[in-house]
């Protein structure tokens, strides 16, 4: 593969290793002596980049760090000076104000992104380091996010300074525009944080004299203290019910003016009927208080209402990461001239050609003008390992550029990138309701009018019956019937699946697919593209027995060199870097073949029509059965009087196809193939991944109608396919996840979008949307059984009022825990 | 039992001084990232001027 120097994934073993760069872990090349004593001993570097950062962090007195760290850290030789000399441009007052904010006279702050961050050890490293640096008044890094929140006297350093800084021991710091949004969500974090702890504390006081005011009541205390105590609970409740208890007031209002029922009506009916009496109570000197029951109330429903935010940012955090991976800063190039000019990523236009450096962030969605490297895509697709990419291929906003520098023509920009679509499709899954949802929604509406009937009728049926207890049991009705944990059922389920599921490199366009997606029986899939890369792969090669393979494969490879075919392509991959420059006298005949001259021998490679017509050759009858039986595509090699070798290619499989069908048909998936391919590589891909039900030469068309037999024959049929050649089938069928990757997003129409190319995610889907069905049906049977079997409890007097706080509270913690146990 | 009229006025001096100290951490955003500083705590922040002075120690623990 091309993607070598960005280090092996066993590279963290090698850690100061014997041949390995001590710095970086990338092999270091023989005869090379640059080297760094770090630890009472040289070590070795591989290039004077890592030497120099090595340097750097040594003289700042952190040598620390080579011991504590646990992964090797980012190749020195990416370093690109011109970043130096661009970082002076974050001094001007336009371009900062973008992003610093000016706290005081001369004190400064901006957030930045961190890359390079591979373990803890960097953090601390970077805090350290920069916290060292004269001028920096405070820095933190977030180890989670990746980013540093520094402030520095702009008298003293400049911001510039500070990242040419944080480059010297090898790290790339880029400040960053945290947006609205993401402030918004850390303001209402801190908001409910602060509910949560005042609720607690007060609570915890109200509850100990609360305890103390139970005991005197069963062994006799004097009054003076007994009324002390119940003032003293007034006192403490009012802070938590001023304070925690405003949202449940809020949304009540707001649903009242609507004339709505919902869930915070109760609630707030509920904290105010039993405060408002046990005030009553305190004030006269007499009755009963349940301030306790209040606190308790409030605190667990703010607990619960807090893990939902909770489960939710989370899934809005993986969105977050794309949006706030985009770049501030890029280089556009002078359309005349070619000189770079750093501008704000925010004002590139479509058309602009853009400089994107190793180790930089893609700043829009566009094509490669020249060069080649390998792009990280893992933040839109999930996809881990980096991509090869050259000259005409597409580059995506959001990806990393990783080794080599890139010139890109930009196509889309804003809100027309596929990030931006990637983000809003999760938003609005995120919005859309299951059917289950809806129907709770429904249901916990009229429970609740039903609810505050069954109240007003305990409330008349004891004040005739016991008017002393009449109050306390209808409060305790009131509190126990109240369906939060109905409500809470499905939305929080949904959201830690959603979530989980884009990290994995699955967007699912509707929440409603996972109910869907559960009941599949039927797994249909396309072959090429799908089960198969979609390209050819060089299959096998068969030899005359006269010549060495390899030398064949060199010479081949030394033609085809000169060949932009997809075949040609193909067999170079195969070949590496294996093939003789020796080459002259090259003669492309077009949809035919080459021929030139290698070490004075007349060569040619191509078609056996090619091959026929320009040499006196003969080709093996076995080898033409083999061709004409197995409907392979072929190259043949040859010299003025002989065949050489024949090169057969097939579209290669997909490495995790197999595993995936396997694990389809332990689930007990009914697994079909249909193509619109020839019978026999359709049967050869069958075979090899184990479907038994395999039909080929079917049109888009034949395909939807199968579907369609399948779907009156009672099968829930769940397609995988081409996202635009197959649109028409997976329409058809009940759930449908599209190949494609991220360019597709737009032009399909399916439930599911896979974005990486890992084919095995889609049974981890399937098994991801059975946990959540059965984790959203273990909530609502919860939620049933609680409130049916908690209503007429309290009803006949057998629940207390704080019995039933603790009740109701649980039973919603219980809820929204248990779905957070899909996220893990 | 007087005493109780003094005790619980210092046990309420007590919860002030906490739930001030509660609001300080979350305004101060202790609780954004509960994941880093316990890898950070893990880091030996002293300078080491020789290698086996170090070493020494680390035996110890």
């Amino acid at each position: 593969m091309s993607f070598d120097n960005t280090g092996e994934p066993g590279a963290a073993a090698t850690l100061g290793a014997a041949g390995a760069c001590f710095h970086c872990g990338l092999p270091v090349t023989a005869g090379l002596d640059i080297r760094v004593h770090i630890d009472g001993q040289d070590r070795d570097m591989c290039c004077h980049g890592c030497q120099a950062v090595a340097e750097a962090i040594i003289a700042a007195g952190h040598e620390n760090f080579y011991r504590v760290r646990t992964e090797p850290s980012p190749s020195g030789q990416d370093l690109v000076p011109d970043f130096l000399r661009e970082a002076e441009v974050y001094d001007v007052p336009e371009i900062q104000s973008q992003f610093v904010h000016v706290a005081a006279e001369n004190t400064r702050e901006a957030s930045l992104i961190l890359e390079g961050i591979t373990c803890a050890a960097c953090v601390w490293l970077n805090e350290q380091y920069i916290a060292g640096l004269p001028g920096v008044k405070s820095v933190s890094v977030n180890y989670a996010t990746q980013r540093a929140l520094v402030r520095w006297d702009d008298s003293r350093i400049k911001l510039s300074e500070i990242l040419q800084a944080i480059q010297k021991i090898g790290y790339r710091a880029l400040p960053y525009n945290p947006d609205q949004q993401q402030a918004l969500h850390r303001r209402q974090r801190r908001q409910q944080q602060r509910r949560l702890a005042v609720a607690g504390l007060f609570g915890m006081q109200v509850m100990m004299l609360s305890i103390s005011l139970y005991a005197g009541a069963w062994s006799g205390m004097e009054r003076d203290f007994e009324q002390f105590f119940r003032w003293l609970s007034l006192g403490l409740t009012l802070p938590v019910l001023l304070y925690s208890a405003p949202p449940f007031f809020g949304a009540a209002w707001r649903d009242l003016k609507r004339l709505r029922v919902a869930m915070d009506l109760p609630v707030s009916l509920a904290i105010a009927i039993a405060f408002a009496s046990s005030s009553l109570a305190t004030f006269k000197g007499q009755g009963e208080i349940y301030f306790d029951s209040v606190v308790m109330f409030i605190f667990f429903l703010s607990a619960s209402r807090y893990f939902e935010s909770m489960a939710r940012q989370r899934c809005a955090a993986s969105v977050e990461k794309l949006v706030q991976s985009m770049p501030l800063m890029t280089t556009r190039l002078e359309s005349a001239s070619d000189a770079g000019e750093a501008v704000a990523a925010a004002t590139l236009a479509i058309g602009d050609r853009v400089l994107v450096r190793p180790g930089e962030t893609v700043p829009a969605d566009g094509e490669i003008l020249s060069g080649e490297s390998a792009i990280d895509e893992s933040l839109l697709s999930g996809e881990s390992i980096p991509l090869a990419r050259g000259p005409g291929e597409r580059l995506l906003g959001g990806s990393i550029n990783v080794t080599n520098p890139l010139q890109m023509r930009v196509s889309a920009v804003g809100a027309d990138t596929v990030m931006a679509e990637i983000q809003r499709t999760m938003e609005r899954a995120q919005a859309d309701k299951p059917p289950l949802a809806r129907l709770a929604d429904r249901v916990a509406a009229h429970f609740i009018a039903i609810v505050l009937l069954i109240v007003a009728s305990v409330a008349l049926f004891w004040w005739w019956q016991d008017p002393a207890r009449w109050f306390e049991i209808a409060l305790s009705v009131l509190i126990v019937s109240c369906p939060c944990a109905l409500s809470l059922a499905t939305p929080t389920a949904i959201s830690a699946t959603l979530g989980r599921m884009q990290s994995a490199g699955l967007l699912v366009r509707q929440a409603a697919a996972l109910e869907r997606l559960n009941h599949v029986t039927h797994v249909v899939f396309d072959k090429t593209g799908t089960l198969t890369r979609g390209k050819p792969e060089l299959e096998r090669i068969i030899c005359d027995p006269e010549f060495d393979q390899d030398h064949c494969l060199e010479l081949a490879a030394g033609l085809e060199r000169h060949s932009e075919h997809p075949l040609a392509r193909a067999l170079l991959r195969e070949a590496g870097a294996a093939g003789s420059d020796k080459v002259s006298r090259i003669v492309n005949v077009a949809g035919g073949g080459i021929s030139a001259n290698i070490d004075g021998d007349e060569y040619f490679i191509g078609s056996v029509d090619f091959i026929a017509g320009h040499t006196d050759a003969t080709l093996p009858r076995d080898w033409l059965d083999a061709i004409a039986n197995d409907a392979v595509t072929a190259v043949l090699l040859a010299r003025a009087e002989r065949v050489m070798a024949m090169f057969t290619f097939a579209d290669g499989l997909r490495e995790d196809a197999p595993a995936l069908i396997e694990s389809l048909q332990r689930m007990g998936k009914s697994i079909i193939l249909m193509t619109g391919d020839r019978e026999a590589s359709a049967a050869r891909v069958a075979e090899a991944t184990g479907i038994d039900d395999c039909r080929a030469q079917m049109s888009p068309l034949a395909k939807m109608e199968a579907v369609q037999a399948l779907q009156h024959e009672g099968a829930r049929v769940l397609m995988v396919g081409d996202g635009i050649n197959d649109a028409p089938v997976l329409s058809r069928a009940d759930v449908s996840i599209a190949m494609g990757g991220a360019s597709s997003l737009a032009k399909t129409s399916a439930d599911i979008v896979l974005i990486g190319n890992q084919l095995q995610t889609v049974s981890e889907a399937i098994m991801v949307a059975g946990r959540t069905q059965s984790i959203i049906r273990q909530n609502m049977a919860w939620a049933l059984l609680y409130n049916f079997g908690a209503i007429p409890a309290a009803a006949v007097g057998l629940v207390a009022p704080w019995l039933a706080a603790i009740g109701m509270s649980v039973s919603s913690l219980i809820v929204v825990l248990n779905a957070m146990r899909l996220l893990r | 039992m007087e005493i109780i009229y003094l005790l619980i006025p210092i046990s309420l001096i007590l919860l002030a001084g906490i739930v001030w100290v509660l609001l300080w951490a979350v305004r101060d955003g202790q609780y954004d990232d509960l994941e880093g500083p316990a890898h950070r705590i893990l880091m030996d922040e002293d300078k080491i001027v020789d290698g086996q002075k170090n070493s020494r120690r680390g035996d110890a623990g």
